[in-house]
């Protein structure tokens, strides 16, 4: 059981899926590749599956918001226990309706972690079982993460400014 | 027959309102309530050092015996609304020591989208500790001085002039 490098996972993904994985960048464990969105289930499938890389670990799952390229990108940190070895996908999707398939079903912690991206930068996962805001309240106006959010005024009557007492 | 607000003020009533307000105050129930860092340093101070029940203070699991409730902690929006819940739940007299910076004005996290900027916006206060977090004798002090004001509380005197008599 050898720790693959980057280099070879990343090759294994080439040979297998094409096109549909975007260069390597990065070394190490912070070593990335970008993934379509529509061969992105396969591709965590095979990572998952195939015994000689055995990702069993997703260990981070977060989103990024890039207003400029009107992408928000899923990022998603995967770890192998059996073979000690990393690899980071990532994917991008559209901001105006940005919709990623699932992983939930091969890595179950995915479930809160999707919820949460979905609550902080409003992605929907498609195909997850219960998504619905994980930390802000279900009334909550927006996803607050966003580069664009706007604090609302007030939240059920509380004023969410405080003028500050240090002014002359 | 209720003796509250219905006396005129003399002496003798003045002295069982000490009595009453010295009973009051030694038994201080405080609802068991933590939100952050700073409820770590107020179950310290319910602990034997600072030691809460030499005051006869006691944790409340429930709001609906409590006289006090403690905000210790970094109050989100959404808890805040669910603070309102338990505050309104307690039985009056009650009292609200907001401890620590996050409690009075929002803290460190004043600026963040998902803080509410001090317990005063959803609650009324009556002692404010400072501290970030507040030591357990500084939650000491704020809560001696809680039961100076408890003390002097006026419980019997009538608040609106006697029928008959011009104010």
């Amino acid at each position: 059981m050898a720790a693959l490098e980057a280099a070879a996972i990343h090759a294994q993904l080439r040979r297998r899926f094409g096109d549909a994985v975007g260069d390597l960048a990065g070394t190490g464990r912070d070593a990335s590749t970008t993934v379509g969105a529509a061969t992105f289930p396969e591709v965590c499938r095979f990572l998952k599956t195939e015994p000689a890389l055995a990702f069993d670990c997703l260990s981070n799952l977060s989103g990024v918001d890039y207003p400029k390229r009107s992408v928000i990108q899923v990022v998603y940190h995967l770890f192998s226990y059996r073979h000690r070895h990393w690899i980071v996908l990532k994917v991008d999707a559209g901001r105006d309706d940005p919709v990623v398939p699932t992983v939930s079903h091969l890595w179950s912690h995915a479930d809160w972690q999707e919820r949460e991206v979905f609550d902080l930068l409003g992605v929907t996962f498609d195909g997850h079982p219960d998504l619905r805001r994980i930390l802000m309240p279900e009334d909550w106006p927006g996803h607050p993460l966003r580069k664009d959010f706007v604090e609302p005024e007030e939240y059920h009557g509380i004023v969410t400014s405080r003028e500050s007492l240090l002014k002359a | 027959m209720s003796l509250i607000n219905s006396m005129p003020e003399m002496a003798l009533t003045t002295r069982i309102d000490d009595l009453l307000n010295w009973t009051r105050k030694s038994s201080i129930w405080y609802m068991m309530f933590g939100l952050a860092c700073c409820a770590i340093e107020m179950m310290q101070t319910g602990g034997p050092r600072a030691d809460l029940e030499r005051f006869g203070m006691a944790p409340r699991a429930t709001p609906r015996v409590s006289d006090l409730i403690i905000v210790s902690g970094t109050l989100t929006l959404k808890m805040a609304l669910r603070t309102k819940v338990l505050y309104d739940q307690m039985p009056e007299p009650r009292y609200v020591v907001s401890m620590g910076s996050c409690a009075n004005c929002g803290g460190l996290f004043q600026l963040a989208y998902s803080v509410c900027d001090g317990v005063d916006k959803v609650i009324p206060v009556d002692v404010y500790v400072p501290g970030c977090p507040p030591r357990p004798e500084a939650l000491t002090e704020g809560l001696v001085k809680l039961q100076e004001k408890i003390q002097q509380e006026r419980w019997l005197v009538r608040k609106t002039a006697p029928v008959g008599v011009r104010a």
